[in-house]
């Protein structure tokens, strides 16, 4: 019987090598090695990690801040939440800080929509936004070393 | 925990907030793995389908398809070996059914697939779980971790001589792995893209085996039904669509939130007597079924939620999924926005999907911001209505429902901007 080999499997592999990461990404070199490992093509793993939104193959921040803006979420107010969060990091979404501290992302739905706006911060989730919570959230995380 | 808002009946979630769902020991407590030892020792697997096909149970995962038949269907195929996955890849915007499922009764999915194995002669389960849903992953993990040490899952599952094993398939961030054939691919380890059918899954799924793909809350109400009966099931609900729905209800009402309810409640019903009515402002106008669903205005508070009553009107309940707008809410701008959905999860293999949501959305953009012309409106309808008809998968084939049915309550409305003008003041021209 056929089985998923979690060794070869190529989207497990992605997600082992993001997760070592310092900075959220997969390299270049990484996505050779998993194609070798996996048996297939550099351009088959390379077709992979660009298709599933939680792979970057760009460097990212350590705080990697994926905020809702579907239907539910943009109902209740994501577009102020994305306003806050540009002028607090003073960035756009799809950027990093200077300090490679925190990334900005625009995802779909997260499933959180009874606490909309709603979005997650690495693994953590927070919902029922506020401008004032989002300060205090940001404050909290660059106290972290 | 999710809030549920009081739920007037409970099958699928009659043990959600009740037990702690990481002890196998109070699931039991509360009749758990009854099911599984009820089919290993009295049923035939002929009679587990016979019952299941009884129950008229559907899939709860949109499509409705009636559950019996499809799982008649793989234990009739030959080929072996067969698999069941469970379908826990929840992305549609405003469902958060199957997370509270996962996070809050975890081994009645585990029993449930079960019970599905041994009807159709499978001995192997996946549940692919979205990227994104971390404690329903770890949930999961627990209860798989103690449903073998109790030898519920394993070989000789009770003595029985029958082998079931699951394991868990994580999700790393993608809408369209939700259809079926993408979310084999998926497994499969490959880009998520949705697969030509026929063959159906049925016959030809995992690695082109015989699979039966059910969603997490189909599957929540295979143990009930074992234990109590199809007769008791089809007490619930209506003739056509017996049982109970979980609805996930979201947006600008006083409490959000899950009920779970008989199949056939309406959306006046769910407003005022479950979320405890509008928050600041009237009614406008609700999605039903997540951004695929469609738009339902004041005329259809009294309409049945559920499968035949939604379908013989056109429409669907599709995941269960209610966003409730209110009066400030722009119809365009809104309408942007499942657009901007789209054109972010378009997986990109089919030419209509892939340029025909990028075209909506920049003719709708252009609208909003009084760029628009006035057969700009047309257009957006006759570009849905070809992806309708020449899209590979759900996805593009669906927008036509919250295009069409916007512009049926609200094409004036949409029209004004043409002129220059939002009526609610949302859209900057």
């Amino acid at each position: 019987m056929k089985l998923r080999n979690k060794e070869k499997d190529v989207i497990a592999l992605l997600r082992k090598s993001q997760s070592v990461s310092k900075h959220n990404y997969i390299t270049e070199d990484e996505l050779k090695f998993i194609a070798q490992e996996a048996g297939v093509s550099y351009s088959e793993v390379y077709g992979v990690a660009t298709f599933y939104s939680l792979f970057s193959l760009k460097p990212r921040g350590e705080y990697v801040i994926r905020v809702c803006e579907s239907g539910p979420c943009h109902l209740m107010g994501a577009k102020s939440i994305f306003k806050v969060l540009e002028k607090e990091l003073k960035i756009k979404v799809g950027e990093t800080t200077v300090d490679d501290k925190f990334t900005l992302e625009e995802v779909s739905c997260l499933g959180i929509c009874n606490e909309a706006p709603a979005m997650m911060i690495n693994e953590k989730v927070y919902g029922n936004l506020t401008p004032q919570k989002i300060r205090e959230i940001l404050r909290e995380l660059r106290k972290k070393k | 925990m999710i809030k549920e808002l009081k739920s007037p009946l409970r099958v699928v979630l009659e043990n959600y907030g009740r037990i702690n769902p990481e002890s196998i020991e109070e699931y039991i407590t509360q009749d758990g793995y009854e099911a599984v030892r009820k089919v290993l020792r009295e049923m035939r697997p002929k009679q587990v389908l016979s019952e299941i096909k009884t129950s008229g149970l559907q899939g709860r995962g949109g499509a409705a398809f009636p559950t019996g038949l499809k799982w008649e269907f793989t234990a009739k195929v030959k080929d072996i070996p067969k698999y069941i996955i469970c379908n826990a890849d929840e992305g549609e915007p405003g469902t958060f059914k199957d997370r509270a499922i996962l996070e809050g009764d975890p081994h009645k999915i585990i029993e449930g697939m079960i019970i599905a194995g041994y009807a159709v002669g499978a001995n192997y389960g996946y549940i692919y779980i979205r990227g994104e849903y971390l404690l329903s992953i770890n949930r999961f993990n627990k209860a798989l971790k103690q449903a073998r040490e109790h030898r519920f899952l394993g070989e000789d599952v009770l003595g029985s001589g029958f082998n079931f094993q699951i394991e868990i398939h994580q999700g790393a961030g993608s809408y369209v792995c939700g259809e079926e054939t993408a979310l084999m691919e998926s497994l499969e380890g490959k880009r998520g893209n949705p697969r030509f059918k026929p063959p159906f899954p049925s016959s030809s799924g995992l690695w082109g085996k015989p699979t039966i793909i059910n969603n997490v809350e189909t599957l929540a109400n295979i143990a009930p039904i074992i234990l109590k009966g199809a007769d008791w099931f089809r007490t619930f609900g209506t003739k056509e669509c017996p049982g109970t729905k979980v609805y996930t209800i979201s947006g600008q009402v006083k409490e959000t939130g899950l009920i779970e309810a008989p199949m056939g409640i309406t959306l006046r019903e769910i407003i005022i007597d479950h979320a405890q009515g509008m928050r600041d402002s009237k009614f406008k106008m609700a999605q039903v079924g997540g951004a695929v669903g469609a738009i339902l205005g004041e005329d259809m508070l009294d309409v049945p939620l559920d499968y035949h009553s939604l379908r013989e009107k056109g429409l669907v309940l599709g995941s269960g999924a209610i966003l409730v707008m209110d009066e400030t809410t722009c119809a365009l701008d809104m309408l942007k926005c499942f657009l901007k959905f789209f054109k972010r999860e378009s997986c990109g293999k089919c030419i209509p999907c892939r340029v025909g949501t990028k075209k909506l959305l920049e003719l709708a953009t252009a609208i909003s911001q009084g760029k628009g012309k006035e057969d700009d409106i047309d257009l957006i309808l006759y570009t849905a209505k070809v992806m309708q008809k020449t899209s590979l998968c759900a996805l593009g084939q669906s927008l036509i429902l919250p295009i069409s049915t916007i512009l049926k309550y609200f094409r004036k409305e949409i029209t004004e901007h043409i002129k220059g003008r939002c009526p609610t003041g949302v859209c900057k021209i």
